[in-house]
């Protein structure tokens, strides 16, 4: 093997600009973006959440997983000469020239409390938690703000059908950013909505399966107690021998 | 930028070198490379950031002294604290509570719901989160859990799987508390309506991973921790358990000898709040914003190593800190990403790591810190890796072949997370393969615990990626959101029969601080340095370089 360290070094170096920020003199492309109305001149080719500290904002809100799970980053934005308002993921989504950016921190929607043990899946468990459901209006405002690409009106249309399936099988992705209940103009909090039927339909739709009740069973009974403690008393050189003689399982 | 051809999303020269992957498909789609023998195993390690020289320097004193441990984690261990215990008024707790939750991601949340369950008055717990409650690693994980649940499988091949992975260093009695509960957690998990990957018959798709015996990953497609995750959450909310967000921990409080509660500092207004507790349950996660030997890495915001920095401070007995995890397969490619978890899974259903001439180079699922250091080799050793337009080193994960192998339509069903990152950026997993660098992923370590979530400092319990043991020097994939959701459990159940036996408040000092500024100065450590730090600083050279101080 050649100088380890040294390898080290070098993968230090190639990733210096993603780890410890970025050095414009290393820098040949730029956009400027505004940020709640102030313009900044910064590399092209960053993300709007890389933008924005690049800039020099160090985020407390608007930030979280920073990989596009956590719906933390919502970003509201307009391209300059373009009146249309379009919604983005700030970590997710590259900077343009001409970006107008605020971002939408935490979304002040309702959400119902409910015992899951005492619904069951269909029409009445959403009316009971969420009756505005019926308002909705079909407008479309709520697939066209996801930034998930979630076909949002689709899948309340589903629930006013009481198909809890549908809605939960739709609904998925989401990452309950609140973006579709902010543009929605009947006030519906779908993300929420949607977390009810996803629930409803993993415990009553498809409940937990006959192997896993029997292993369950098997495991309160102290069936394998006993294995797991001739292992966990085992010398290191007892284990590698089993270990190495365990059979794999064929793909 | 401007200056390259790209071409659906790869600049010309790489999508000529896609094209040498591309011929190599179909006869690679009949071959897998030999998994490596022990000995090759030790061999490649040699260029893993673990066994490289450099990098670590030893813990110079506490209950670790002598221990090795990363470079950037000793940094914070060697440092002074953030707030002055001359000047905190300890006299009126804002909140006294019987179990106060530092964290609230998988680990967490789990506890707060089974403190709740074994009787613990809800309005006597209160979890506090450092962003909002559910940021955290565990909303990230993509690839699944692990649960010992088919016929041809048990906890002790769980057990056994786990801890040769771990080179044979987890803590035994730990890990068999892992194994032998997974199944009842996927129970829970199904009865309080987590949606687990099906096949048409009901029972779970189970797939293989690196280091597994057995099919045994649980997804829910490659979404699994946000999942599991949300539905905690939707079930702690609906039971309106206490919570606060923005208000990370910044100091524990002690009567000199238990954990009596902690100082909280918020994020927005500056200023700080005392909670009194009986018993804490700490879950803050890992350190992977730390960016250990200057590697990027998958974690979130706020992973930045507080926990053990803190409960290092009142004594608590860490282990396993010489080791870091590094998943095989973080994004090298486009520039936005990078770093970013492709999961294990997209291997456990087929794609190949393959090299600048189109040849798989490496068994698929080796246990990770090998397969990574392979990767590591193929770049840096043999010269046969991918450099991207920013100067990064990478070698390509054949995607395309999962669909080859599982039917067209395969990657969007599994991958719909993966499908559509890339997407984001105009390129396409199904027709091209990606470009994967070994990325910071997992901290091994931790705050040394007993089955049940104890620890050697009295009312200090922890679960979670803060605990060391379960995992030894190395974590398989699906360990660890069963890491948490097992040990959440069991430091909730602890919890509740610690505060069964009508344990009083206890007295509300700093005296362990400056105690442990005398030991810094003892082993001559002079630095400006402060922890815990929060939040990792990303902000650009030029305005930190000009940066005023005036309110």
């Amino acid at each position: 093997m050649p100088e380890d360290s040294n390898i080290m070094d070098k993968i230090a170096e190639s990733n210096r600009s993603v780890v410890t920020g970025i050095d414009e003199k290393e820098i040949q492309y730029w956009v400027t973006i505004s940020v709640l109305g102030r313009k900044y001149r910064v590399p092209a080719g960053l993300t709007i959440m890389q933008a924005m500290e690049f800039a020099g904002y160090r985020l407390i809100r608007s930030c979280g997983c920073r990989a596009g799970f956590c719906g933390a980053c919502t970003t509201v934005y307009r391209i300059e000469g373009d009146y249309r308002l379009k919604t983005a993921m700030a970590c997710q989504t590259r900077v343009e020239d001409g970006m107008y950016l605020t971002q939408i921190p935490f979304t002040p929607a309702e959400r119902s409390d409910y015992d899951l043990d005492k619904l069951r899946p269909g029409i009445e468990a959403l009316l009971n938690n969420y009756p505005e459901i019926l308002k909705c209006l079909g407008c479309n405002s709520c697939t066209k703000a996801c930034p998930q690409d979630i076909d949002v009106m689709e899948y309340i249309a589903a629930g006013k059908r009481g198909d809890i399936a549908v809605m939960a099988e739709i609904s998925f992705d989401c990452i309950q950013c609140g973006l579709c209940a902010m543009r929605c103009p009947a006030e519906l909090a779908q993300y929420n909505l949607a977390q009810l039927a996803r629930r409803l339909h993993g415990k009553y739709n498809t409940p937990a399966p006959e192997h896993l009740n029997k292993r369950v069973e098997e495991i309160i009974q102290g069936k394998f107690t006993k294995e797991l403690e001739d292992l966990i008393k085992m010398s290191v050189d007892e284990l590698r021998k089993v270990y190495t003689a365990r059979d794999i399982e064929p793909e | 930028m401007a200056e390259l051809k790209f071409i659906e999303g790869y600049p010309e020269y790489m999508r000529k070198l896609i094209d040498i992957v591309n011929k190599t498909r179909q006869a690679r789609r009949d071959f897998t490379p030999k998994a490596m023998t022990m000995a090759e195993r030790d061999e490649v390690l040699q260029v893993h950031p673990d066994y490289a020289p450099g990098g670590k320097r030893q813990i110079l004193f506490g209950p670790n002294k002598g221990d090795m441990a990363a470079n950037e984690v000793v940094d914070l261990l060697e440092a002074y604290p953030v707030v002055d215990s001359k000047v905190i008024n300890l006299s009126n707790p804002d909140y006294s509570v019987d179990l106060l939750i530092i964290g609230g991601g998988l680990a967490g949340t789990t506890a707060a719901l089974w403190a709740y369950d074994k009787g613990v008055n809800k309005d006597k717990i209160l979890l506090v989160n450092k962003l909002r409650h559910g940021d955290s690693n565990s909303m990230m994980a993509e690839g699944g859990t692990q649960s010992a649940d088919r016929e041809n499988d048990s906890p002790a091949r769980h057990f056994l799987d786990a801890i040769g992975g771990g080179h044979f260093t987890n803590k035994p009695d730990v890990l068999g508390a892992l194994a032998e509960d997974a199944p009842l957690i996927m129970k829970w998990l199904c009865d309080l309506g987590a949606m687990i990957d099906r096949n048409d018959d009901g029972t779970f798709v189970e797939t293989a991973f690196g280091g597994a015996s057995r099919r045994r990953m649980h997804a829910c497609r490659d979404y699994t921790g946000m999942e599991e995750l949300r539905v905690l959450r939707d079930e702690f909310r609906s039971r309106q358990i206490p919570c606060l967000e923005f208000y990370p921990v910044v100091e524990f409080l002690t009567d000199g000898n238990r954990l009596t509660g902690a100082v909280l500092f918020n994020l927005e207004t500056g200023d700080y709040k005392i909670v009194q507790s009986k018993v804490v349950i700490l879950s803050t996660g890992g350190f992977g914003r730390l960016h250990i030997r200057g590697f990027p890495t998958t974690n979130h915001y706020g992973a930045t190593a507080d926990g053990i920095v803190m409960a290092y401070r009142v004594g608590a007995k860490l282990r396993d800190t010489d080791t870091v995890q590094y998943h095989p397969t973080g994004a090298a490619f486009p520039q936005q990403i990078i770093g970013l978890l492709l999961t294990e899974k997209l291997r456990g259903m087929g794609a190949q790591p393959v090299n600048i001439e189109g040849e798989a180079f490496v068994y698929p699922l080796e246990p990770r810190d090998v397969e990574a250091a392979s990767f590591i080799r193929e770049c840096y050793v043999r010269n046969k890796g991918v450099v991207t337009p920013t100067g990064m080193k990478g070698v390509w994960l054949d995607t395309p072949l999962i669909e080859v192998k599982n039917g067209s339509g395969a990657i969007e069903k599994a991958f719909p997370g993966m499908f559509r990152m890339f997407k984001r950026f105009d390129l396409d997993i199904r027709k091209d393969p990606v470009l994967v660098f070994p990325t910071l992923h997992y901290q091994n370590g931790g705050i040394e615990t007993d089955p049940w979530g104890k620890t050697n400092i009295e009312s200090l319990l922890v679960a979670g990626e803060v605990s060391g043991g379960v995992h030894g020097k190395n974590r398989l994939m699906g360990n660890s959101t069963l890491d948490c959701l097992v040990f959440g459990r069991r430091a909730g159940i602890t919890a509740s029969q610690i505060l069964n036996n009508k344990l009083p408040f206890g007295k509300l000092t700093l005296e362990h601080l400056p105690k442990y500024i005398a030991q810094l100065k003892n082993a001559n450590i002079n630095t400006a340095r402060k922890a815990p730090i929060i939040l990792p600083d990303y902000r650009g050279k030029a305005v930190l370089a000009r940066m005023i101080d005036v309110f």
